[in-house]
């Protein structure tokens, strides 16, 4: 594994580090970078600028020009330029700014990386990785805040990661390249200026396994990317009211681990989904209808869903934070799906998503 | 034609698993002839037939697990049912109603004028949706009769004949699953979830009610169990652990009733057996060793008939009330192997013979250790002999079977020193005892009963 960037010479490397979800990811793509000649980073801003939400930030003095390669404004014409060279050898990982804008791509995803494998009958892989951020809460509006990921869950042919610690942002960019299929990292805006600490022994994740990130016996909150803080945070609350909510973290949407999510519930017997997508057709209807499918007999209260508002997301920030999932509608969920009263007015917009 | 249809094996079965065929297509099969092995939740039973006639197709393969009232098979020239077993094909018991119901009208030897047959076949007249309703319902529409123009059968008719099931409760999929394994009624469970749905914890709460203050009002399904007088619980070889961890809280529940509701007088005596032992010396004098009678045999016999004479004795406490048994169907304490007791019944045990009541018991003890009772055998105990002889015991003080109210035992045939007419001898004689309900009779009554019986046993002859 790369040593870390930072100029401080000791005898030892420290076995934990501070660093933010932004550097770890940096970093990620830098040891790609570096172990594998066929890595290239292509995108919008991503070498002179430095990567609009700065992950790349010094890749292109380090890298040059050949490897860190900025793109014009087409995510069409970049995106199957990256298709390309994946189908060609090379292992490029293709940086779109926002998931909305993934949408100008989606026919090169969806009706060419997606499906090129199934299509050549099986000649034709192609190994490339597209980063994109996703998400709100930063008072971007409508054109730069939606959670499209759950989209991109449903294409087959795909996997789709959502890391939303540090380690995961750190280790997942490995397994993703070492994929032969594409995958969709999607990082969650928020998350960026996030900092902790990252264990210098920690290795690739698995790409295949959701995480709980939080013990508990009570419920099961079953979220991932931006939403996981707020899960949390919302256990955490729960544990002062004596509900012991476990937190999964699922990390990749497509496939879903059904079985963590299924064990979790198994000893639960309820489940609160937090989906900052839109509650119809979102991930958290298919995180729902499995749960359902697999585990009826195991749940002791109708599933809960914590999504967002479906409107656009406002500018506004109190609108924008009204629309969203907030730890306080998760704190609500849980106790309904516990049975424990809910205390009124708790229900106002923290549960805005149900009635639309 | 009739239609073979999954019984009802209980008020907390709404469906079995059809283990086996006994008959095949072509089969003549008479009323009460075992057709078919059901596997309910709690044993493998033996399903007779209410019909006469042929099999004819047979609808539902071994291995299948259908709902109650699912059509199984076709039987051919089958006369019409009367209504009653139309009602109920095995009532066996549940509820006290039922059971009495059943015993009631499975005692009482005249059955119901049958209908000619041309009236039933009026039932052909009903229109689809009556027909589906019938079907739902388990109802045999050759059994009703049509109140309509023209002799139809109508909606009203089969709503009569099954009325809806009651109201479904309203529980989370997961507390019906941890019901099913705690064994607790879910209609008894008070849910505490949303619009009154029953919740895991609520399940939880009833178990740990039941076992700290158990209410027989609520008694949920082990309470049930109890109440299907003659059976306690029944265990398979199939599942041997859980059934008997399931049984003993079963009979655990129900003495605990028992002691808990049922004001119990008790009364002794000692008979002199030396006429029943010589009468049986001479019965078994010339017969194979298979064929020979046991003291048992004459104890069963004499506490059937004194049943009769003492009929307040045999029979029901329900609301407050005595309700007398229609017939004597001797429910026979016995005592399984592997722990627990089952109670089946030997119906009408007065008007058998001792042989034939010996042979009875025999079948019975060996079937119901091997879980292999029927359904009409697990129902409609109106009084229940316990015998501990065997064991070597003198004397045994039992414990009521509710809803009965009387509960007789008898120890060993012991050899004691004896006076008759100033004289001491030797003698064998055996302790009979009567443990019976306060609420229904007096020790007067119980008196003459205990009397009775060694009344009888000095003259076996004359039975």
């Amino acid at each position: 594994m790369t040593v870390t960037h930072t100029p401080t010479a000791g005898p030892a490397t420290p076995s934990v580090e501070k660093t933010t979800y932004r550097e770890a990811m940096r970093e990620a793509l830098r040891e790609a970078l570096r172990t594998d000649d066929r890595v290239f980073l292509m995108g919008e801003d991503v070498g002179r600028y430095g990567g609009c939400f700065g992950v790349s930030l010094g890749l292109l003095e380090e890298f040059g020009p050949e490897r860190i390669r900025d793109a014009p404004l087409s995510e069409s014409a970049f995106v199957g330029a990256g298709i390309g060279a994946a189908m060609a050898g090379m292992r490029p990982i293709v940086e779109i700014m926002t998931v909305n804008f993934s949408l100008l791509a989606l026919d090169q995803i969806l009706n060419n990386a997606a499906t090129l494998l199934h299509m050549s009958g099986g000649q034709l892989p192609v190994p490339i990785v597209i980063r994109m951020t996703t998400g709100a809460g930063r008072q971007l509006a409508a054109q730069h805040s939606h959670s499209l990921e759950g989209w991109y869950a449903h294409i087959p042919g795909l996997r789709v990661l959502a890391p939303a610690t540090i380690t995961d942002a750190r280790h997942m960019l490995t397994p993703a390249l070492a994929d032969p299929d594409p995958v969709l990292i999607f990082e969650h805006g928020s998350l960026y200026n996030v900092s902790g600490e990252l264990s210098a022994h920690s290795g690739p994740v698995d790409i295949d396994r959701a995480a709980i990130r939080r013990p508990g016996t009570d419920v099961s909150v079953i979220t991932y990317g931006g939403s996981l803080p707020k899960a949390l945070a919302a256990a955490e609350d729960l544990a002062n009211i004596g509900i012991s909510a476990e937190v999964v973290d699922l990390r990749t949407l497509r496939p879903l681990d059904d079985a963590t999510i299924g064990d979790s519930v198994a000893r639960t017997h309820r489940a609160v989904v937090v989906d900052e997508g839109w509650r119809s057709g979102s991930l958290a209807a298919e995180i729902s209808a499995r749960l359902t499918e697999q585990h009826f007999y195991d749940l002791d209260a109708p599933i809960e869903r914590v999504c967002s508002v479906e409107v656009p997301m406002p500018y506004a920030r109190r609108l924008e934070e009204a629309a969203l999932p907030q730890p306080a509608g998760i704190v609500t969920a849980a106790r309904r799906a516990v049975g424990e009263p809910v205390p009124t007015g708790a229900d106002e917009g923290a549960d805005a998503g149900r009635s639309s | 034609m009739a239609e073979f249809t999954m019984p009802s094996l209980g008020a907390d079965m709404d469906e079995g698993l059809l283990q086996e065929w006994l008959v095949g297509p072509g089969d003549r099969v008479h009323k009460g002839d075992v057709v078919a092995v059901v596997e309910t939740d709690k044993a493998a039973i033996e399903v007779e037939c209410f019909e006469s006639g042929t099999v004819g197709r047979l609808l539902v393969r071994a291995g299948t697990r259908v709902p109650v009232g699912t059509p199984l098979a076709v039987i051919e020239g089958a006369t019409p049912r009367e209504p009653r077993s139309a009602q109920k094909p095995v009532a066996t018991g549940s509820r006290d109603k039922h059971a009495t119901h059943a015993a009631r009208t499975s005692g009482s030897p005249p059955p119901l004028p049958q209908k000619p047959a041309a009236e039933a076949t009026s039932a052909i007249g009903a229109g689809p949706l009556v027909r589906h309703l019938a079907l739902q319902r388990g109802v045999d529409l050759t059994a009703l009769h049509g109140t309509g123009p023209g002799g139809r059968i109508t909606r009203a008719d089969v709503e009569r004949a099954a009325p809806a099931p009651g109201p479904r409760v309203r529980a989370t999929p997961y507390a019906r699953h941890l019901a099913r394994d705690l064994g607790i009624d879910l209609t008894t469970v008070r849910g505490t979830g949303d619009g009154g749905a029953v919740r895991a914890a609520d399940v939880r709460t009833a178990t740990r009610a039941r076992v700290e203050r158990p209410e027989p009002e609520r008694a949920g399904a082990r309470g049930r169990e109890g109440e299907q007088h003659g059976h306690v619980a029944v265990p398979t070889d199939s599942a041997g652990e859980h059934r008997t961890d399931a049984m003993r809280r079963a009979v655990a529940e129900l003495m605990s009733r028992s002691k808990r509701e049922i004001p119990h007088y008790y009364l002794s005596t000692t008979i002199d057996f030396s006429a029943a032992e010589e009468w049986l010396r001479r019965f078994n004098r010339d017969r194979p060793l298979s064929d020979r009678l046991v003291p048992a045999a004459l104890l069963l016999k004499a506490a059937a008939t004194a049943a009769r004479e003492v009929p307040s004795l045999n029979g029901y406490w329900q609301h407050d009330q005595f309700v007398a048994g229609s017939a004597v169907n001797l429910g026979v304490a016995v005592s399984l192997r592997q722990g627990g007791l089952l109670a089946p019944v030997i119906h009408d045990a007065d008007t058998l013979s001792p042989d034939v009541l010996m042979a009875g018991l025999k079948d019975l003890v060996q079937r119901a250790r091997r879980g292999r009772l029927r359904g009409s055998e697990m129902s409609g105990a109106t009084l229940t002999v316990t015998n501990l002889g065997d064991q070597g015991v003198e004397t045994v003080f039992g414990v009521i079977h509710p809803p009965q109210v009387a509960l007789v035992g008898f120890g060993a045939v012991v050899e004691r020193p004896w006076a008759v007419g100033g004289m001491l001898g030797v003698r064998p004689v055996v302790t009979a005892t009567l443990a019976a309900d306060h609420r229904a009779t007096d020790g007067a009554v119980g008196a003459r009963y205990l009397t009775a019986i060694g009344r009888l046993l000095q003259k076996p002859e004359e039975w």
